[in-house]
């Protein structure tokens, strides 16, 4: 066995400090997706709710027609929001797993290693985006079946992508804010499901802005949902339309992102004590 | 506090002087929470290349004490220097520099342990084309080679024990910390890490600072033993001199009893007592 004492690898990392922060942060998203690979049961249960969606819900509101959907079938105006609602769902009870890995001790090995706190954190949110692009495969699957009319080509494959991406970092980090401060699994899972509706119920998701009360139309305007919805619909489905613009949509998201990676930053070590 | 511990305590004026010789070095370590004092104006060292053993009931101060050396957790008042370096003001160095057990089981039983070990190798910066090398060597080392495609979750408790030393070894760092390594393993796997945390020693001249409940441990494994109590330091020696200084008889046991005014079983809140427990459960 080779001896290099006093002089531990992580040293040299100095000299690079973009490339290590880079590392590190696809390290901690590694640990997690390889976890899901050894096991992707999670990633099974999770495609109940947007078959339930899509199948009942939007089948039986396309007849009704009673929704103003802009031109398009009402099963094409909530494919975009389904998907959306999909990723907000896992997403936001992500942080359970941090309180679940502060218990059994591996919170701790990983904040007494040199990896920069903001990249704990961008990892995390990394990994759960990798669930999310499992349920966007499985949304397009079943959009597909429903003979919704997606667009095709690369823009729009990039562009959802992205959405989909920017909308699970936002809301698996706002989970990860939310672990660090309630500290227990027991309240997480209360305030994981005050959250959930409200966020969704608050958004374009579903039913359009325009048919909002003043009040609630207030709130989706701060909703990140409502911005990743919005993106969807316009990249996603033919004659869909965004009432924002791509540019707002993406740029409010990076922003609620960086805000989001911010605070989880300053919180993330408070887990612990 | 006891006459050893005056003797023992060092408090070196200048930081470089003992940025050498000394591996870890308390200046009037405080952390307090809310109104209770867990370290109390801590100021100890200890050299290089020793096992160094902090002892003492529940609720003394121990885990406090190490979360601040490893920084996990601010100190209220005072520093430390760990591997020469601050832990206030240069926590990232300090963190590229030691190694840590958590009383806790730390290794992630849905990974392998290749895996756990690679995650680690990683995070540490240990270079792509001495990862692989690095990895087998720690296995080998550990007696973990034929076990390390398989998930951590079906290792027993020993082999994950002896997985989180190789862990956090693998980055050769200068302090390591092990916070209970054996706490809920049975004696023939306490023996099988007892033997590795000495190889380790003897083969990387490893500062190591374990704490533990377990008397015998402490007797067999450290050069240097330090009892604390309500926060601090009260008495520090070798185990033979602390046991001297008592009686002709005295066990590591009376000595405990003698400084810190306790049972060894007692004390504890439910916090201590329900992360032993789950440690003990995952450890089968």
């Amino acid at each position: 066995m080779s001896h290099v004492h006093d002089v531990p690898a992580s040293v040299s990392d100095s000299a690079f400090p973009g490339v290590a922060y880079a590392r590190q942060t696809l390290a901690v998203a590694e640990a997690d997706i390889r976890k899901l690979i050894h096991d992707p049961v999670e990633l099974l249960t999770r495609m109940v709710q947007p078959v339930l969606w899509l199948l009942i819900f939007g089948q039986v509101f396309t007849r009704t027609r009673a929704i103003p959907t802009g031109g398009i079938s009402y099963l094409d105006f909530m494919t975009p929001g389904v998907l959306a609602q999909s990723v907000l769902f896992g997403a936001i009870f992500y942080g359970i797993s941090l309180i679940w890995e502060r218990d059994l001790g591996i919170v701790h090995k990983f904040l007494v290693s040199p990896a920069a706190r903001s990249s704990l954190v961008l990892g995390r949110a990394i990994s759960s985006t990798a669930r999310s692009l499992c349920q966007m495969v499985l949304v397009y699957l079943l959009a597909l079946l429903l003979h919704v009319h997606l667009q095709e080509g690369l823009r729009a494959f990039v562009g959802v992508t992205a959405a989909v991406i920017f909308g699970s970092a936002v809301f698996s980090t706002f989970s990860l804010i939310a672990a660090c401060i309630v500290k227990s699994r027991e309240r997480f899972m209360g305030i994981g499901q005050v959250l959930t509706m409200p966020l969704f119920f608050a958004s374009n998701a579903i039913y359009p802005l325009s048919l909002m009360p003043g009040w609630l139309h207030n709130l989706s305007r701060i909703n990140p949902l409502t911005y990743q919805v919005d993106a969807l619909r316009s990249l996603m489905i033919v004659g869909g339309s965004t009432t924002f613009g791509l540019a707002q949509d993406f740029a409010f998201m990076a922003a609620a992102l960086a805000v989001m990676i911010a605070i989880a930053t300053r919180l993330y070590p408070k887990i612990i004590t | 506090m006891a006459p050893i511990a005056q003797r023992q305590t060092a408090t070196p004026a200048d930081a470089s002087a003992v940025r050498g010789p000394s591996a870890v070095e308390t200046r009037s370590l405080t952390r307090r929470f809310e109104s209770l004092v867990a370290v109390n104006q801590l100021t100890f060292a200890f050299g290089r290349g020793s096992i160094f053993g902090l002892l003492g009931p529940n609720g003394a101060g121990k885990s406090t004490l190490i979360k601040m050396l490893t920084t996990l957790l601010p100190p209220s008042e005072g520093t430390a220097l760990v591997a020469g370096f601050d832990i206030v003001r240069e926590p990232r160095e300090v963190r590229r520099r030691i190694g840590y057990v958590s009383q806790m089981l730390s290794a992630d039983g849905d990974l392998t342990g290749y895996e756990n070990l690679l995650i680690s190798a990683k995070l540490y910066g240990i270079p792509r084309s001495q990862r692989s090398a690095r990895i087998a060597e720690a296995l080998d080392f550990m007696d973990l080679t034929n076990a390390s495609g398989k998930l951590v979750k079906h290792y027993s408790g020993g082999m994950i024990r002896r997985l989180e030393i190789a862990q956090s070894m693998l980055h050769r760092p200068s302090v390591l910390f092990l916070d209970e390594p054996t706490v809920g393993l049975d004696p023939f796997a306490k023996q099988a890490v007892w033997k590795h945390i000495r190889e380790l020693r003897r083969e990387f001249n490893a500062t190591i600072l374990m704490t533990t409940h377990d008397m015998q441990e402490a007797d067999e494994l450290c050069e240097t033993i330090a009892f604390m109590h309500q926060g601090k330091i009260a008495a520090i020696g070798s185990p033979t001199e602390l046991k001297t200084a008592l009686g002709p008889e005295a066990t590591l046991g009376d000595v405990f009893i003698h400084y810190t005014g306790a049972d060894i079983s007692e004390g504890g809140d439910l916090r201590d007592v329900a992360r032993t427990r789950r440690t003990s459960q995952r450890l089968g």
